[in-house]
């Protein structure tokens, strides 16, 4: 029982073994127990060496689990990661970005995740740790369901991967959040989309949807659809796209018939975006 | 530091070293205990609001090592090391944040001031990191707070001009009628002093929660409860229905009492209360409500107004068939014949949804008994009202009960009701020592009072001069599963439903009907917003039909001096509604203008201007409604206010005072002023009803009067004599007339036993006349009238909406405090627009300020106010009221700019962009 904030990651096994509760931000821990009573014995991560901060590394970028929001949004990073960071603005608040991590983020798994789609496109890859070792999964791999991951009993999610896939000239990236406010609002859907135009046509693309299925969806059919095309023709490539892997809900933020009709508005919007950052380069 | 407080169960509590506002603290917490909580409780530093534990509403908002966050989601041990401001220390130590104080004071950015801790801390992360923020910089900071009452369009400007290069106004200072004064009570919602209904209690007080129904509806059984309080001996006391001495039913109006303050077997809604546990605070902070004994057996639930009304629905009362709570009705002329005979029709249906009061202060407060008599601390609207309600729930006289409002972190109409009180007050009178409660944010949500859903058909015709034939109206409002204003909703609206026209024939008809919602009560308008927005969106349906100008059709048609209401009424002056129509034609064409050159551009964006108008009447409908105001003056020569009127935010505790330095002919700074507790201030009525203002404002003019007339007479002085007061209080006082000054020998008069040696104590009633079986007569003495223009942008493609501009004209008869007047209308137009595009309470599915949306600060757009001044007969100097009406027109607008911008005309609120995107494809967008 207690608060553990260990800063060696054995300690924080033998935590997690004797049955602690994580917490890292705690911007989802608190709200998940309502009205009801706090745990008495609580894992903090924050303070583990291996779990904070953003690293260049070889073949790519490490981004601590307990990295907060701010840290991401206020990092300087390739263009690659401008959906990622423009995510990581519309996280919540400033209070919430200042306290929030990235980590937290996938772990909670919420179909309205901001960071998921981001990072799908990314081809980003989470590092799980426990007392047996580290083993590495593609991020679609990790979040398994809505508030469902891949987490086993005695493992910690330390870090996200992101390769360098992204790193040519002519890469762009962008996020877009549908809301029905303008502040702290929660996706009624949301995309995020990367891509590297070559001579004006697209080369390479990257798109993923938020809040429109149990977990966020990589939209491959649309992908290999925008291959070869110019940003004037993205919205008819959109529009003809099957979007396979989304089934909306009908919740209190909207249909689903809406969020499909909306996806592909913001599907050719945050492409337009990506281009026009990529022809800045 | 002591640890005060080591829980009887759980884990030992963490010590936790930190800085607090400079100063090195250590606490000793429970594992896990938010920050929030530790500073509160066990640091004492109640500055830090708490508004919804879930960092929705950032009030608890703090600096922990400079970067703002929310404390109700931080672990105190996490803080081990780091440095922490507040509010309190913020402004105590760093000129910056008193220079932010004093621009937040002069541009009046606190109402009720629950937010602004957040907001002040917030701003300061900016301030320091940008020292001249523009507006867009001030609300991508700020984004993170919420705030019901002003509209964040104050706290915009105080925050900009508190930095760098920024001006804060200067004030004029007499305080006199007419004149923009800071609130007077505003400084301690600056500095972190001003204490609400969860900063009374001390930390060791008893705590008590309410345990709640999880069903709509459904019987249930209580278990062994003395075996379940042997079993935690932690439990201090449990309540049930079989504790409550008195009579267990609460209401507001008489013949309505209907609502059990906990139910004896069965609920009607979710969220209704059922019992009561007390136990010390760390205790409770560990107890789970789903342990309490008690077993359910949920009974079908009718939700709406249709399935309420269908002929095998439950009743849910008896003695209301159909479950109809009651009706109102008002008939004038034929209304029939006339639409029959009209040139023009248009109809529709039109469907509102419940909106939640969302003040950012959850029901909070304590009971204590001190020398055998009761005493409420916490918020509320109506101190003397909850006073008469506990009485007979209570078994105790008036006299034994005396209710000590806190400050009211926002009201707009639900903490009218008792809420927390009885719970308290029955614990305190079985304990003989204090208990106190806070409400959670779904507490609050689940169980106070909403805005009722309304079902409206309304039909309208007119000749094709435009002139007005006739309108019928038929309006059910969903009540939920107890009375409280539903039966003044249903008689309100069908005076309101012409709008402020002029109308020969007219017929409305407004039912209450009972569901298994969350009881539906007073919210700002009382029914009449809603009501409104079927009018005034088919008055456009009905100007475009006879191809006549939006604005020029409702002005041709206004009402005037000498033309009598749908009620028969006919006010020989202050009938503002032309004037407010016609200040309106500048903007008009302007941003019609404006809309017309953006539309002409090709794109998914379209712009429309809307326009509609309102009106409301100022306090109770065709009932007595007395305020009174006592002054006194002391032997030094001290004038002291004696004010009841409840400031949960709109300003009485300013104006109030402003208008009895007036009429007293003194400054208002020189004036004493004692707030609500009902032993030492006279009933001044509710807060509701736009009628603090008008009713009890005229009350302290009275008061003010007769006080001068008082002075003077011992000197025998002329009328035009001047009262010169010492320029600190008690330095005595003097009559100065055309003969020089008197000083008043007060110091010979006898003093009685409140320590006065003169006194006043005055009443005003509003002059009313019952109405008839047709609703003819004279419901009010005054109405105030209100216009607003909205335009607004909206994306075609997506069915999102952005108002970009408001600009809203009121007729206040006179604006006691200008600055004041700007604030109420600043935030209802905030309010009327969360009702027109976000806000949607669904009973058991948005108890939380993220599935339940209000605006936010990049939603308000700005907001020019217009504000005329028709002198009203009845009013102090002239003066109307304003609470209600600033809410009205808006939403109305909003949907006829929608309208114009792209030809969608929605009848369902609020028009969330997955309704007007399907509206929009439906007339052909693509």
């Amino acid at each position: 029982m207690g608060y553990h904030r260990p800063d060696r990651v054995e300690d924080a096994f033998q935590a997690l073994a004797q049955g602690a509760s994580v917490i890292a931000g705690g911007t989802d821990w608190y709200p998940a127990r309502g009205d009801g009573p706090v745990p008495q014995h609580l894992l903090d991560i924050t303070r583990l060496p291996q779990f904070s901060g953003i690293a260049r590394h070889d073949g790519g970028w490490r981004i601590g689990a307990a990295t907060s929001w701010s840290a991401i949004v206020n990092a300087d990073l390739p263009p690659a990661f401008a959906g990622l960071q423009a995510a990581g603005r519309e996280v919540g608040s400033v209070q919430i970005q200042n306290a929030g991590t990235i980590g937290g983020n996938l772990c909670n798994a919420s179909p309205a995740a901001d960071g998921m789609p981001a990072l799908l496109t990314l081809d980003a890859h989470v590092q799980l740790v426990s007392a047996k070792g580290t083993r590495r999964l593609p991020l679609a791999q990790f979040v398994t369901g809505a508030r469902q991951t891949a987490l086993q009993p005695g493992e910690l999610l330390q870090a996200i991967d992101i390769p360098d896939t992204w790193a040519a000239p002519g890469t762009g990236a962008a996020f877009a959040k549908l809301g029905a406010r303008k502040y702290l609002v929660i996706s009624i859907a949301m995309v995020a989309a990367i891509l590297r135009l070559n001579a004006g046509r697209v080369a390479d693309a990257r798109v993923a949807v938020g809040a429109c299925s149990a977990v966020a969806q990589r939209l491959g059919a649309l992908e290999a659809a925008l291959q070869g095309a110019t940003p004037d023709e993205f919205a008819a490539r959109v529009a003809q796209a099957p979007l396979t892997g989304l089934s909306p809900i009908a919740d209190v933020r909207g249909s689903a018939e809406y969020r499909l009709d909306a996806v592909r508005e913001l599907l050719s919007r945050a492409l337009m975006t990506a281009a026009e950052a990529a022809n800045e380069r | 530091m002591k640890d005060n407080a080591t829980p009887p169960f759980g884990a030992d509590p963490c010590a936790t070293e930190f800085r607090l506002n400079g100063a090195s603290v250590a606490v000793s917490a429970p594992p896990g205990e938010r920050l929030s909580q530790s500073l509160r409780e066990r640091l004492g530093t109640r500055d830090v609001k708490i508004g919804c534990n879930a960092g929705d509403c950032g009030a608890c908002t703090v600096l922990v090592d400079g970067a703002p966050v929310c404390a109700c989601l931080m672990p105190t041990a996490r803080v081990a090391g780091a440095s922490v401001e507040t509010q309190s220390g913020l402004v105590a130590h760093d000129p910056l944040a008193q220079r932010l104080a004093d621009s937040f004071h002069a541009h009046q950015a606190a109402q009720c001031g629950i937010c602004t801790p957040g907001m002040m801390v917030a701003a300061m992360a900016l301030l320091r990191a940008v020292p001249s923020p523009t507006a867009a910089q001030v609300e991508d900071a700020l984004g993170g707070v919420l705030c019901r009452c002003t509209g964040y369009r104050k706290i915009i400007d105080a925050v900009v001009d508190a930095g760098v290069g920024g001006m804060p106004p200067q004030p004029p200072s007499t305080g006199d009628v007419g004149q923009a004064i800071p609130r007077l009570d505003g400084r301690p919602k600056l500095d972190g002093r001003e204490r609400f209904g969860d900063d009374i209690a001390p930390a060791d007080t008893l705590v008590l929660r309410v345990i709640r129904s999880p069903h709509h509806h459904a019987r249930f059984r209580l278990g062994d409860l003395q075996a379940w309080q042997a079993a935690n001996p932690w439990v201090a006391l449990v309540l049930t229905a079989a504790d409550i001495p008195g009579r267990n039913l609460f209401g507001v109006i008489p013949g309505f009492i209907d609502q059990p303050v906990f139910a004896n077997d069965t609920v009607r809604f979710k969220g209704e209360a059922v019992a009561a546990v007390v136990g010390p605070a760390d205790a409770m902070a560990q107890f789970d409500a789903g342990q309490f004994p008690i077993t359910w057996d949920p009974l079908p639930a009718v939700l709406d107004v249709a399935t309420a009304t269908a002929p095998d629905a439950p009743r849910l009362h008896p003695g209301h068939e159909g479950n109809i709570l009651c009706q109102g009705f008002v008939k004038h002329g034929d209304a029939d014949g006339a639409m029959a005979a009209a040139d023009v029709q248009v109809e529709g249906q039109f469907e509102t949804s419940y909106v939640e009061h969302g003040y950012i202060e959850p029901e909070a407060g304590m009971a204590d008994l001190v020398d055998g008599r009761l005493h409420i601390y916490g918020c509320t609207q109506a101190p003397v009202m909850d006073q008469e309600a506990l009485a007979p729930i209570l078994a105790l006289p008036l006299d034994r009960i005396r209710v000590l409002p806190s400050a009211t972190g926002g009201g707009f109409g639900s903490k009218i009701d008792i809420s927390f009180q009885p719970f308290v007050a029955l614990a305190a009178l079985r304990l003989g020592r204090a208990v106190r409660i806070t409400y959670s944010r779904q507490e609050t949500m689940a169980s106070t009072t909403k805005r009722h859903p309304a079902q409206i058909s309304l039909k309208v015709g007119a000749q094709a001069d435009g002139t007005l034939a006739a309108i019928a109206f038929e309006g059910q409002f969903n009540t939920g599963a107890y009375a409280s204003w539903g039966p003044t909703v249903a008689n309100r609206v069908p005076i309101h439903a012409s709008g402020p026209y002029a109308l020969r024939n007219y017929i409305a008809r407004a039912q209450g009907v009972y569901t298994n919602g969350t009881p539906a009560g007073a919210f700002r308008g009382f029914g009449v917003p809603q009501s409104a927005v079927a009018q005034e969106v088919l008055f456009d349906e009905l100007a475009d039909k006879l191809g006549q100008d939006a604005l020029e059709f409702r002005i041709k048609n206004a009402l005037t001096n000498g033309t009598p209401t749908i009620c028969g009424q006919v006010f020989q002056q202050g009938v503002g509604i032309k004037a407010c129509l016609q200040a309106l034609r500048p903007a008009w064409a302007r941003l019609n203008a404006e809309a017309q050159a953006f539309n002409a551009q090709a794109g998914v964006l379209r712009r429309g201007v809307g326009v509609a108008g309102g009106w409301y009447g100022c306090g109770n409908t065709s009932l007595p409604n007395p305020s009174t105001i006592k002054a006194g003056v002391r032997a030094d020569g001290t004038v002291v206010l004696h004010q009841g009127a409840a400031d949960i935010g709109q300003g009485s505790n300013t104006v109030i005072p402003q208008i009895f330095a007036r009429a007293l002919g003194v400054d208002v700074a020189q004036i004493a002023v004692i707030d609500g507790d009902t032993d030492r201030t006279p009933d001044a009525g509710k807060t509701s009803a736009s009628r603090q203002t008008f009713v009890t404002g005229n009350a302290a003019r009275l008061a003010g009067e007769a006080l001068r007339r008082l002075l003077l007479a011992q000197v025998n002085a002329a009328d035009d004599s001047r009262i010169v007061l010492g320029t600190a209080q008690g330095t005595g006082l003097v009559v100065e007339d055309a003969t020089g000054p008197h000083r008043l020998r007060l110091a010979d008069l006898p003093v009685d036993a409140e320590g006065y040696v003169l006194r006043v104590q005055e009443t005003y009633d509003p002059p009313t006349l019952p109405l008839d079986e047709n609703g003819q007569g004279a419901p009010y003495a005054q109405y105030g009238y209100a216009a607003h223009l909205a335009m607004v942008e909206v994306d075609t493609k997506l069915g999102t909406t952005r108002v970009l501009q408001i600009v809203a004209a009121h007729d206040v008869g006179c604006a006691i405090n200008p600055l004041l007047v700007e604030g109420q209308v600043q935030g209802g137009v905030a309010q009327g627009l969360g009702m027109a595009l976000m806000e949607e309470y669904l009973p058991g599915r948005t108890e939380n300020l993220h599935d339940y949306l209000m605006p936010t600060f990049g939603d308000v757009p700005p907001i020019e106010t217009l504000i005329i001044e028709e002198p009203d007969a009845h009013g102090p100097y002239g003066a109307k009221g304003l609470g209600e009406h600033a809410l009205i027109p808006t939403a109305p607008a909003i949907l006829n700019a929608i309208g114009r911008a792209t030809g969608a005309r929605l009848r369902k609120l609020p028009v969330t962009p997955a309704r007007l995107r399907a509206a929009l494809k439906e007339v052909g967008h693509a």
